[in-house]
């Protein structure tokens, strides 16, 4: 019996892409859903009542919710095509631990950078760099943060790229000039189909943030 | 002296330090454990934890595993033998990680909370909070343990692990605030749970004596309090 796969999904969700990287990685069909998180679908008020948030996978009618989650499990199940976790429990500990690093830190200060201004955004701005910069030398000089391999860690942390853009743009800096082996890891990254097919233009992103921020009367 | 292979860094007041003293307890693994201070913490601790200098962290053949839920994976796996931690079917292993994020991201947050909470209202809103996290969690207690006494089945696993290691600043917060959280009318299942979680052998011989967790919190908040008012206090005091 062929597997079913639906996944509850956003475009512009850095969360949301990072499914679908893993599920183009596994060569995997199957059906996107957009939401429109203003008006959820029962479905997804069904599958995510604790959050409901996407991304939401169902498999097989069974729903997995938060997105590092999502990705283990895929990688679990299925486990004989480009597994994005090794098999040394010290290696998965260390993805495991960045890949926390990446989910506490990123998406809030990079959230902060363009819903704010003045001594705030300043703050945001410089707390993203001292992160980026520690991501950049645990990437050191190895082509992905899996190694030879496009792994965990470059799954968690890719989807964000796209989003660079409208940070440096709001924040009026630049994430190359300090961290340049990340920005080309990003590139080294977008090479491969499963990244650019997920990721949406970053120009799109930024004209999204713009009407966002028009929306909320944010200067 | 295979004692020496593994060591923990931790404090005894720590529960997610407690999380690696059980599960290594159920993998019956012999460990060396460092009682750090977090006032001046060990050259040990900030060279195997630079990131975060935090408290666990798990140190096999001299490699530093940190971040109290990536360790409880990485024992489950460095150590494969029975009895195992996490379930074996990938979609119950989620289902775990689930409710371990849950547990930790929002209800842990929520029990912070409380102490922070200031005035009435905001107490008493912030237990509330408390209290509903808990209903949740029971639901899943009822749909993890299909009956039986734990997360995981007969024996204790990853969610019990995960949620087991704060009943003792459950305890606190309920003493402190003179309230019952853990209420045995809401929440039956999570109530029975807690007695039997806290019997299980790789548990009671770690668990933090509730009282003397309860002496040292009041030493901890009043301490707090004492700073603060330091702080607020007129310039010409």
């Amino acid at each position: 019996m062929a597997d079913e796969i639906m996944l509850l999904d956003w475009w512009s969700s850095m969360f949301g892409m990072r499914v679908r990287i893993a599920l183009v990685e596994k060569g995997l069909k199957y059906e996107s859903r957009e939401e429109d998180l203003n008006n959820k679908s029962p479905l997804l008020l069904e599958m995510n009542p604790v959050h409901r948030k996407i991304p939401v996978l169902i498999h097989n009618g069974k729903p997995i919710c938060e997105s590092p989650i999502i990705v283990e499990y895929i990688d679990e199940v299925w486990k004989d095509k480009s597994p994005l976790l090794s098999t040394d429990p010290y290696q998965r500990a260390q993805a495991r631990f960045w890949a926390d690093y990446i989910d506490n830190k990123i998406f809030q200060l990079g959230g902060k950078i363009w819903t704010s201004k003045g001594e705030d955004q300043e703050a945001a701005k410089k707390e993203l760099m001292e992160c980026l910069k520690i991501l950049e030398g645990e990437l050191g000089e190895k082509p992905f943060f899996g190694g030879e391999n496009f792994g965990f860690v470059d799954v968690s942390l890719v989807t964000f790229s796209c989003w660079f853009y409208t940070y440096e743009s709001f924040g009026n800096f630049s994430i190359e000039a300090e961290c340049p082996k990340l920005i080309a890891w990003t590139k080294r990254c977008l090479q491969k189909s499963s990244v650019s097919s997920s990721l949406p233009d970053s120009l799109k992103i930024h004209d999204f943030v713009l009407q966002l921020r028009k929306k909320f009367g944010i200067e | 002296m295979a004692g020496s292979e593994v060591k923990v860094l931790g404090t005894w007041a720590s529960p997610f330090a407690l999380r690696v003293h059980i599960a290594l307890g159920i993998k019956s693994v012999k460990y060396e454990w460092v009682e750090e201070n977090l006032e001046a913490k060990s050259q040990l601790l900030l060279e195997s934890n630079p990131i975060n200098k935090q408290v666990p962290v798990l140190i096999h053949h001299h490699k530093p595993i940190c971040e109290s839920l990536a360790i409880l994976q990485y024992i489950d796996e460095a150590w494969p033998s029975a009895p195992s931690i996490l379930p074996s079917d990938p979609y119950h292993r989620a289902v775990a990680r689930f409710w371990a994020a849950y547990i930790d991201h929002k209800w842990f947050t929520w029990l912070k909370g409380v102490a922070s909470a200031e005035g009435a209202e905001a107490k008493k809103a912030a237990l509330d909070q408390v209290r509903e996290g808990l209903v949740v969690v029971e639901e899943a207690f009822g749909k993890c343990s299909k009956g039986k006494d734990f997360f995981s089945g007969d024996r204790i696993g990853y969610l019990d692990i995960v949620l087991g290691c704060f009943l003792g600043w459950l305890y606190v917060a309920e003493k402190r605030n003179d309230v019952k959280l853990l209420d045995e009318e809401k929440m039956p299942g999570l109530a029975a749970w807690a007695i039997k979680f806290c019997l299980e052998g790789a548990v009671k011989d770690v668990m933090p004596d509730k009282d003397e967790l309860l002496d040292y919190a009041n030493m901890v908040f009043q301490a707090m309090a004492k700073a603060k008012a330091k702080l607020n206090a007129p310039p010409n005091n």
